[in-house]
């Protein structure tokens, strides 16, 4: 051991390649981390609901593994709200990439009366019951997160690999310090681990990866008309689950959504960017957190992602 | 409800172009929530929801008298665990970007575990923000600190001498603390081994002066703005790429052997000639990669193997050289068996796998550390079991000084000798900082125990300008 091999650092007279993009290094450290999780996990699985974060995961996922199929199905937890173009293009994606969907259904713990509607209306936090009996079911001993920390303070706390007890539940004053690029997952029986590779990435990171890479979205995260009516300081769209009070009043309006959730809790914001080159530039120029803007679920109280993750939540 | 889209005139010189990982640590009360609040706010990375709801609860709080104004110290106010018991819990990733850079900032806290979190931020950090209070110059915390970053070789150190607005803009006070600075620096090496470099600002985090925009008020002061060094500092990243010794631990095979990507094969992937492709995937920790290059295939229990590398692919894409940090697929002319926990590295820059290891710990756990004690140890993409033999002493992080010890316990930092139950391609840390560190992880609960550092053998050829 004691050659003089290692002992200096010498540096390359040829040039590199000028430094990566930030895109590009957010990029590489993602499929470091798929591949990391895919390595050293038994069975995982991705959570996808057709919503561009998790687009953008399954996009990392292809990259990584290529010209190989992504080695994972594709869980998804339907809260039977859900808008159909969502559905259809999350069904869509899956047949493209020859993905096995698993799917959780909020609506079926209902009708077998082991979770009760709330009086709010929205299914969103009821979402928890079927993600945990899928992941016991299916015994996946990982699941892929979009989830980013600038989303919101608990997930700004939160490890790239979380680790989860047997209930599901996050516990933020026992997570295990996160090194360099070493990630531990070590695991006992009936524990299980949350990996959200893209932490590090913003909302806006996310749209100028969507335009570079040209992924396609469902059509609601671009401008178009639809029948909304006002609640809570948000437009909700009109559709079987989501009916207007009479004293709410229908119009039309062009719109589109920053985040796509339940029917029941996600509102649009009115809008004129028809493209995803319009989009980056709104979000750019954008003076309110898209979770603040448009989700119902989040305004519950100043802890609510707090409180949800504990119970686990995504 | 509406999102106003005001288009900024040049959005597309304007956007970041590279990413920069920094972290904050100070001691209690100096001011490192407002500083951090400070840049979040000055950058117009704070929305304005967010900045209602901070403006809100000053205001119930009575922040700044009759004067009014805004706590930046909220914006990074945490979980409600811990409001609820006044502390903070751990470290908190923050984002924000200007027309340079994008930034990630790891919020380390300062007093609870302290060096717990100052390992866990610094670990991944290009530069590290260590903040004094203008009032109390250099304490022994500030010591401990930057023997922290020293030991953890973090590239730039920046010593923000906050509150210089309490000390009247006093540039003799200013000049006291930083020649104190300078002293514990050059006690360390930081800043005069080559490897770091250590700068000093004086700031006021709640007016904001010399934060992001150079201050009039300190006018003896005549370098750059905090932001401004943010932004022209070289990452890690960079001068690791230009290192010549190539790493790339292997993370997994790709080798679909016919399960192809349907996607792919639809956008015209010719089958027949990816029906034998077999290809190693990982992330390039440091140097850089050309086809054509000799490389070394480094396996535990084997001497090194040579071979060419034919082809680096990404995604569909065949490039001719990638860098660190870069994820690829690398493609050799020789058909050996490489598995994830190997190593690829350019041909005779490595030295032997070894089942010795000699290291620096940073003990994160309540559990102390044991002579005798069974652990296991996680470096680059291998996992191995390892015995404790011997703990050689702790650090006194004040007085850099090693003293005897036969336990380590939270938050020391002391040497140990393992061994491995398989050789490891070790590297001194000094020199390698992803192939150099590893991790001390509990066999019985999985939890991790330490960050360790590769130092070389006792009495092979070592720097003892300081002990660690």
């Amino acid at each position: 051991m004691s050659t003089s091999l290692t002992e200096e650092t010498k540096v390359t007279d040829a040039a590199v390649s000028t430094r990566l993009s930030s895109l590009d290094t957010l990029e590489s450290e993602a499929i470091h981390i798929i591949r990391e999780v895919v390595a050293e996990f038994e069975k995982p699985a991705l959570l996808f609901s057709g919503g561009k974060d998790s687009v953008v995961m399954l996009h990392l996922a292809t990259k990584a593994f290529w010209p190989g199929k992504v080695p994972f199905p594709v869980l998804h937890v339907d809260t039977g709200h859900n808008f159909p173009e969502v559905i259809d293009f999350r069904d869509r994606t899956v047949e493209r990439l020859g993905l096995k969907l698993v799917v959780g259904s909020v609506q079926e713990f209902i009708d077998r009366g082991e979770l009760a509607e709330r009086a709010d209306g929205t299914r969103n936090p009821l979402q928890t019951v079927p993600l945990l009996d899928a992941i016991q079911q299916n015994r996946f001993d990982a699941v892929f997160g979009g989830g980013r920390r600038d989303e919101d303070k608990a997930r700004a706390k939160e490890r790239i690999l979380s680790l989860r007890d047997e209930f599901g539940q996050w516990d933020p004053r026992n997570q295990r310090p996160e090194l360099w690029n070493l990630y531990n997952g070590r695991h006992t029986v009936g524990q299980h681990v949350r990996a959200f590779p893209i932490s590090n990435w913003t909302e806006l990171d996310i749209w100028r990866y969507i335009e570079r890479e040209n992924i396609e979205l469902p059509g609601l995260y671009y401008a178009h008309e639809r029948e909304v009516f006002a609640r809570d300081g948000m437009w909700r769209a009109v559709g079987e689950v989501s009916q207007p009070r009479p004293d709410e009043q229908v119009i039309t309006k062009t719109v589109r959504y920053r985040t796509v959730g339940d029917m029941s809790c996600t509102g649009a914001v009115e809008s004129n960017a028809y493209t995803v080159s319009d989009v980056v530039v709104e979000v750019a120029a954008s003076t309110l957190t898209e979770r603040g803007a448009t989700r119902a679920d989040d305004r519950i109280s100043e802890a609510a992602m707090e409180d949800r993750k504990k119970d686990g939540y995504f | 409800m509406t999102t106003e889209a005001v288009l900024p005139a040049d959005l597309e010189t304007a956007l970041p172009t590279t990413l920069f990982r920094f972290a904050t640590a100070g001691s209690v009360d100096d001011g490192k929530s407002t500083l951090v609040g400070r840049l979040l706010h000055d950058s117009k990375a704070i929305l304005a929801d967010q900045l209602d709801a901070v403006a809100r609860t000053s205001a119930d709080r009575g922040f700044g008298g009759d004067k009014g104004g805004i706590d930046l110290a909220l914006l990074t106010d945490g979980l409600r665990a811990e409001r609820e018991q006044g502390i903070t819990i751990d470290v908190a990733y923050r984002y924000f970007a200007t027309d340079q850079r994008s930034f990630i900032l790891a919020d380390c806290p300062g007093h609870v575990q302290y060096t717990k979190n100052t390992v866990t931020g610094a670990s991944t950090a290009d530069a590290v923000v260590v903040l004094i209070d203008a009032r109390k110059g250099v304490l022994e915390q500030t010591r401990r600190h930057l023997s922290v970053l020293q030991l953890l070789r973090v590239a730039h150190v920046i010593v923000a001498v906050n509150k210089i607005d309490l000390v009247d803009f006093s540039e003799s006070v200013f000049r006291g603390i930083e020649a104190d600075v300078q002293q514990v620096g050059r006690e360390l090496g930081l800043g005069s081994d080559g490897i770091s470099d250590l700068l000093v600002i004086p700031v006021s985090a709640l007016d904001g002066d010399n934060v992001v925009e150079r201050s009039e008020r300190t006018p003896w002061y005549t370098g750059p703005a905090l932001l401004e060094v943010l932004e022209t500092l070289p990452a890690a990243d960079e001068l690791e790429s230009h290192l010549e010794s190539f790493r790339f631990p292997v993370q997994l095979v790709v080798r679909p052997q016919g399960a192809l990507a349907p996607d792919a094969v639809a956008a015209g992937l010719d089958v027949e000639a990816y029906r034998d492709y077999r290809a190693y995937a990982g992330q390039i920790t440091e140097g850089s990669v050309k086809v054509g290059d000799q490389v070394s295939v480094l396996t535990p229990g084997q001497s090194p193997r040579t071979t060419t590398v034919v082809g680096i692919d990404f995604a569909g894409a065949s490039l001719q050289e990638a860098a660190a940090p870069q994820s690829v697929a690398i493609r050799l002319a020789d058909e050996f068996d490489v598995a994830r926990g190997d190593t690829i590295a350019a041909a005779g820059t490595v030295r032997e796998a070894s089942a010795d290891l000699y290291a620096a710990l940073c003990w994160l756990s309540p559990k102390p550390l044991r002579e005798g004690q069974k652990v296991l140890v996680k470096h680059g993409t291998r996992t191995v079991q390892a015995m404790v033999r011997s703990v050689s002493g702790k650090l006194d992080l004040a007085t850099f000084k090693l003293e005897g010890a036969s336990s380590l316990e939270l938050n020391d930092i002391g040497h140990a000798q393992l061994r491995l139950a398989a050789p490891l391609p070790l590297e001194n840390y000094l020199h390698h900082r992803r192939t150099g560190a590893f991790l001390v992880i509990d066999p019985l609960d999985g939890n991790t125990l330490a960050a360790g550092l590769v130092k070389d053998h006792p009495g092979d050829h070592e720097d003892e300008r300081y002990s660690i």
